[in-house]
């Protein structure tokens, strides 16, 4: 039974010009309540690895630069 | 690469809080400050600054008992009531004469509260009776306090480690808990004198209608774990049919809130714009005539303020913006609702268990135990009625200097090695598979079914057709289920308490065979509510590894509540004009 890659379009947006979790900051990535952000380890920059979103927002409140925008999901739009 | 740990941490402590969101950070700063030489340690499974029901803060408190404008009495006897009598007072009474005090020292962390110009507490009326609802003008602030208070008090916090079972001691006394790192799968085993369960309410169990997995009432972090972990434990759980549902914004699934709203002169409404039920608090009967309006073609039932001033709404939005769902605004942007033009469509929730808003949860006592000694419970999920966050704060005091002195009494229990080996095995199981079935597709078949069979109205029938596909998801789980990192394997260790807390909740209402609690426990087969069999408690829990259910008798009131008052939460209808 291997496993499918099925697309969804996820609501948390991080600007990449904004964010600087290259230069070593971590803040939404370990205040998430649901853990569904990370660190590209090929831009440096913060993004939603995980589309299981509560769209409670202190990942946009807690963000020191204003980089990310924390959009409803499609489905409950 | 290897993405798995095989390192088995150890720790010792006088008292363990699993679950670092509201009771937990109470229970934990009251049992350190109250013995500051023990090691209190606080678990969490994601980061405490941010973490459980309030992670955005809270609007206010619903169930303040604030000398001048309530009594514990008074209060005691409107929850009773608001139960349908099934409620040990003790614990209800106690909270009641205690939560003042817990909002002067919530006062004294930063927190403020509504006052009038006097300088009084500027209480308002939602309930039927009484007068308990106090805003919280800075309450996106109250995670911040909190935090603050762990760090002076020098409370061991480790953020990102899910508990996944109790440990029991020879001699049945708690002995401490598993647990293991949600990013890098490590395992920790804690050896603890004394244990509080603070994991919050099953807000991962029925399926909201977006099908959406995440979108639901509570924070979905709330997976059950804390249920299924007393559950295993050997705890009584009292009253699981008692269901949470909640009136909800459609399709975000958040609170509108008419508790914010209704002082206001906000109400809920059917689509002609007429009111149809007597009071906005949420109680079962209060459902009931929800889901009444909703079938009878009346519906949509929406929240209703295009009536009120322009600065009445700004006002109202500058709370509902702001705090507790600050998304709301943003759903409602986007769809061009304005409290000013349109009213807000309301739904009924999906099913959970919370006794933070209706009853289902973990049997406890006035001192916060539950039926295994030295492991006790506070919050949503302890089994004290319509609790709420203040009930959550109140609770978890009362839980941490309980536990704090018992821990000095007694030494660690002795507890078999080959329960964390057992343990070990049965976690890491879906990690060991090169292939089988994702947790997230587990988890929503268990939810889709929870939605087909159990939502009320409660047919036996459909029950026992839950019930043989539990079993079935239950053999993919445990034989088929596969992780394929740390993230995964949080996931799937969640898919099993939610399928567990399934498996109670169809257990604890096919064996009430009366109708209680409006929508929360509505039988079709039984649709009578039968005081004379069932005025008494549900308990649920294991035995020989099977679930069972068996009757309590309700302890002696404490506040006597006669009959007329009884009734007073049964007359919710509004009569309309033929």
């Amino acid at each position: 039974m291997p496993l499918a890659h099925s697309p969804t379009t996820v609501p948390v947006l991080v600007d990449e010009a904004k964010c600087i979790a290259d230069k070593g900051c971590t803040v939404c990535v370990d205040i998430c309540p649901l853990d569904v952000l990370r660190i590209s380890e090929l831009t440096g920059k913060a993004y939603m690895k995980y589309d299981e979103c509560w769209y409670c927002m202190p990942c946009e409140t807690d963000c020191p630069t204003g980089a990310v925008t924390v959009n409803i999901p499609y489905l409950l739009r | 690469m290897n993405v798995w740990s095989d390192e088995i941490a150890q720790a010792d402590c006088e008292v363990l809080v699993i679950g670092g969101g509201t009771a937990g950070p109470m229970a934990a700063y009251k049992a350190k400050t109250k013995n500051p030489g023990a090691r209190v340690v606080l678990l969490e499974k994601a980061n405490v600054k941010r973490s459980g029901a309030i992670c955005m803060g809270m609007d206010g408190l619903n169930n303040a008992v604030i000398p001048g404008h309530a009594t514990p009495e008074q209060y005691t006897r409107e929850i009773t009531i608001a139960n349908d009598g099934i409620c040990d007072q003790a614990p209800v009474y106690k909270y009641a004469q205690r939560c003042f005090e817990i909002i002067q020292e919530l006062d004294r962390f930063g927190i403020r509260f509504l006052k009038d110009e006097t300088g009084d507490y500027d209480v308002k009326k939602v309930h039927h009776n009484g007068t308990y609802v106090l805003p919280m003008p800075n309450g996106d602030t109250v995670k911040k306090a909190l935090y603050r208070q762990l760090r002076r008090a020098q409370v061991l916090i480790s953020n990102r480690y899910m508990a996944t079972r109790l440990l029991t001691g020879h001699d049945s006394r708690i002995a401490g808990a598993i647990a293991v790192n949600t990013r890098t799968a490590q395992f920790l085993v804690i050896r603890a004198k004394t244990v509080i369960l603070c994991l919050g309410a099953a807000g991962r169990l029925g399926l909201p209608h977006s099908g959406y997995l995440f979108g639901t009432y509570e924070n979905p972090a709330n997976s059950g774990d804390g249920y299924a972990m007393a559950y295993h434990g050997g705890a009584a759980l009292a009253n699981l049919e008692c269901f949470q549902i909640n009136p909800l914004i459609k399709d975000y699934n958040g609170p509108a809130c008419a508790y914010v709203a209704g002082p206001f002169g906000a109400y809920t409404a059917n689509n002609e714009g007429r009111r149809f039920i007597e009071c906005d608090y949420w109680s079962g009967q209060m459902m009931l005539e929800f889901y009444n309006e909703l079938q009878s073609g009346k519906g949509p039932v929406f929240l209703k303020l295009d009536h009120l001033a322009g600065e009445t709404i700004g006002e109202i939005e500058n709370i509902l913006h702001r705090v507790e769902r600050p998304s709301r605004g943003r759903f409602h942007e986007r769809r061009g609702t304005n409290y000013r033009e349109r009213m807000v469509e309301m739904h009924v929730s999906e099913i959970g268990f919370c006794s933070g808003h209706s009853a289902s949860g973990v049997f406890v006592d006035e001192f916060a135990r539950t039926t295994v000694p030295g492991l006790y419970a506070a919050g949503d999920m302890a089994n004290v009625p319509h609790n709420y966050m203040l009930g959550a704060f109140t609770n978890g005091a009362v839980a941490g200097e309980h536990a704090i002195d018992l821990a000095a009494q007694v030494d660690f229990a002795a507890f078999d090695d080959g329960d964390v080996t057992l343990e070990r095995e049965r976690v890491l199981a879906p990690t060991r598979r090169e292939d089988g079935i994702p947790p997230n597709q587990i988890e929503y078949k268990t939810r889709r079914f929870v939605n087909d069979y159990l939502q009320p109205p409660k047919v036996t029938r459909k029950y026992r057709i839950a019930q043989e596909r539990f079993g079935e998801i239950r053999e993919d789980l445990e034989g088929a289920m596969v992780a394929r990192d740390p993230h995964e394997l949080l996931r799937a260790l969640e898919a099993s308490s939610i399928l567990d807390c399934a498996e109670m909740a169809a257990t604890a209402s096919l064996f009430r065979t009366e109708s209680r609690w409006g929508l929360y426990h509505y039988r079709v087969d039984h649709p009578e509510r039968d005081d004379l069999n069932w005025r008494c408690h549900t308990i649920l829990y294991k035995v020989d590894g099977v679930m069972a259910c068996e009757k309590r008798a309700i302890a002696p009131y404490v506040v006597p509540v006669d009959d007329r008052e009884q009734a007073a939460y049964r007359r919710q209808r509004i009569p309309q004009p033929a």
